[in-house]
């Protein structure tokens, strides 16, 4: 059985139990993140929560781990550009 | 309510590895109420991964030999007698009169709980050696790889280099192979003479050694190149992410041999140069700590695994690296040191088989960070827009600017001039190299202590702290 999620609009089918990152890699996708300085791709590195390198937007969410979130049907999963505040007012 | 003030649990135990699951097990038989922590969705830590709602490893697929899985299919059967406490991020521990107290993030509330005495088994991640291009999407750490591979059943490409050092990196070969990935080559800096140096250690460890030839031969019935004295010094990309990696001959130091370079494709970098342990707690809570011979930050402990603070056990990576099956016996013998500690066992020498066997693994473990140690001459493969902090985006150039133009000759200072290590990891990823690269380029020890110190061990909101623990 397959489930999906919104991946800035596009439907992404996961295996339950699968991490977003894990969701998004085996969708073809291979970044889903801009750094704040220079606008540098990043995706998944390190892979068990240590990094911080493979944030992005759940459910309007900020700076979610995508190597740690376990990937739900009907989240809204959206790439992070720059510093990371979503829709925040911070 | 348990972990209450008014009513602690006998043992904390935080981190529910191989280390943490034998502690928590071995306090549990001698019945002490135990609670059992860990930021991750399930039991078994980052060694004992399995897809989500199978039974756990039984056999490793890669090369069908029946795995450590057998010790925890044991360990979880035990922990019936435990209160299991997962998705819980322990952020910050504190020592009190009466014991701990351990303060856990979930979701994005905050939660403490109380015990008599604690264990620590939080374990380790990949440490990373900065090389230009480490920052392309595909270029990943060599355990994350493994976890993806072997929990979620992805590949984060087709066609994968695994470098760095250690034995670590067969089984993340394995793991790509056994998902149906290409090993373009596995790299690694050391030569691998450097296990005959006590032939004696390895055969007090044969299971080690039937892995390791038990991978080889997986390698080597794939047509994967295993080359000794090489490493990726670039990785290569687009827009997209990598699309090639350049290998190099190292020297003895692993300093590249620029005439050997040369550019193979893939779409996948894997990197790890061994394994940095979480020390964070540890330090939090004011535990006395040693350089280990791979020149990793650990927890001191004595012969009982008690640290410096009263109380306060640790087993595992964080005493030292040397793998799971030496963590499951520690575990056991912080369970029950804790155990003797609050009266619930007698007060007899530990059993001398676990101390046998903790001793012989721990000969291999000095044999292993021997025969593959960070090669002092890494360095040389860094350019000047190397970057050395993802988080800040912090350069080589940067660094070298303020060891050079300015004078700093310690690490911490040339964090503050540059917010190398301040960002959202804390140094967790460049802190290590930082220290490593200003020891080299001011001819000064390297030491490990002055990137280790984060207060706070996980990032958690205003909002959580504000409400206070519930």
């Amino acid at each position: 059985m397959t489930e999906s999620l919104s991946f800035d609009g596009t439907v992404v089918t996961f295996r339950p139990g699968q991490t977003i990152g894990a969701a998004l890699l085996a969708s073809g996708t291979r970044s889903w993140r801009t750094t704040r300085r220079n606008g540098r791709l990043r995706g998944l590195f390190c892979g068990i929560g240590v990094c911080f390198d493979c944030l992005l937007t759940v459910d309007g969410i900020p700076d979610q781990r995508a190597c740690l979130v376990e990937a739900r049907d009907g989240m809204q999963v959206r790439t992070q550009q720059g510093v990371g505040r979503a829709g925040l007012a911070v | 309510m348990p972990g209450s003030p008014s009513d602690p649990y006998d043992v904390a135990v935080v981190g529910a590895g191989p280390a943490g699951l034998a502690a928590a097990t071995t306090a549990a038989d001698h019945g002490c109420a135990t609670v059992l922590l860990d930021g991750a969705g399930g039991p078994g830590g980052q060694y004992w991964r399995s897809a989500p709602g199978t039974a756990g490893p039984g056999t490793d697929p890669t090369t069908d030999r029946a795995g450590p899985g057998r010790v925890l299919a044991g360990l979880l059967a035990d922990l019936d007698r435990v209160d299991v406490r997962t998705r819980h991020e322990v952020w910050s521990i504190q020592a009190e009169p009466a014991g701990f107290v351990v303060r856990a993030q979930v979701d994005v509330a905050e939660i403490a709980s109380r015990a008599r005495t604690l264990v620590l088994a939080p374990g380790a991640h990949d440490r990373q050696l900065p090389f230009p291009g480490w920052d392309l999407p595909g270029v990943v750490a060599a355990g994350g790889l493994q976890a993806l591979a072997k929990e979620h059943g992805v590949l984060p490409g087709r066609r994968v280099v695994v470098a760095g050092t250690g034995p670590f990196l067969l089984p993340v070969a394995g793991a790509v192979i056994a998902r149906g990935g290409t090993v373009v080559a596995v790299a690694e800096a050391g030569d691998g003479t450097g296990w005959l140096r006590d032939p004696a250690v390895l055969m007090g460890t044969p299971g080690r050694v039937r892995d390791a030839v038990a991978y080889a031969a997986v390698l080597a019935r794939h047509g994967v190149p295993f080359l000794r004295r090489t490493g990726v010094v670039e990785a290569v990309g687009d827009d997209c992410g990598v699309t090639a990696a350049v290998l190099a001959r190292l020297d003895g130091a692993g300093r590249p041999d620029g005439g050997s370079r040369h550019t193979v494709d893939c779409d996948v970098v894997a990197t790890g140069w061994g394994f940095t342990p979480r020390l964070d707690l540890p330090l939090g809570l004011g535990c006395a700590t040693r350089a280990d011979l791979d020149g990793s930050l650990v927890v001191a402990v004595t012969a009982r695994q008690e640290t410096s603070v009263p109380g306060c056990f640790a087993a595992g990576e964080a005493t030292g690296v040397g793998g799971a099956e030496l963590a499951v016996v520690e575990g056991r013998l912080a369970g029950l040191a804790a155990a003797i500690r609050l009266g619930n066992a007698p007060s007899d020498p530990p059993p001398a088989r676990l101390l046998r066997r903790r001793r012989s693994l721990r000969r291999f473990a000095a044999l292993m960070h021997a025969a593959h140690p960070v090669p002092p001459g890494w360095p040389a493969w860094l350019d000047e827009r190397t970057t050395m902090c993802r988080c800040e985006e912090v350069s080589v150039a940067d660094v070298d600017e303020a060891v050079t133009d300015l004078g700093v000759t310690d690490p911490r200072t040339v964090k503050l001039l540059t917010r190398c290590g301040m960002g959202w990891c804390q140094g967790r990823i460049c802190g290590e190299p930082l220290a490593r690269l200003v020891a080299a380029r001011t001819s000064t020890p390297y030491d490990p202590m002055s990137m280790a110190t984060r207060p706070v061990a996980v990032p958690l909101t205003l909002g959580a702290l504000a409400t206070g623990p519930s």
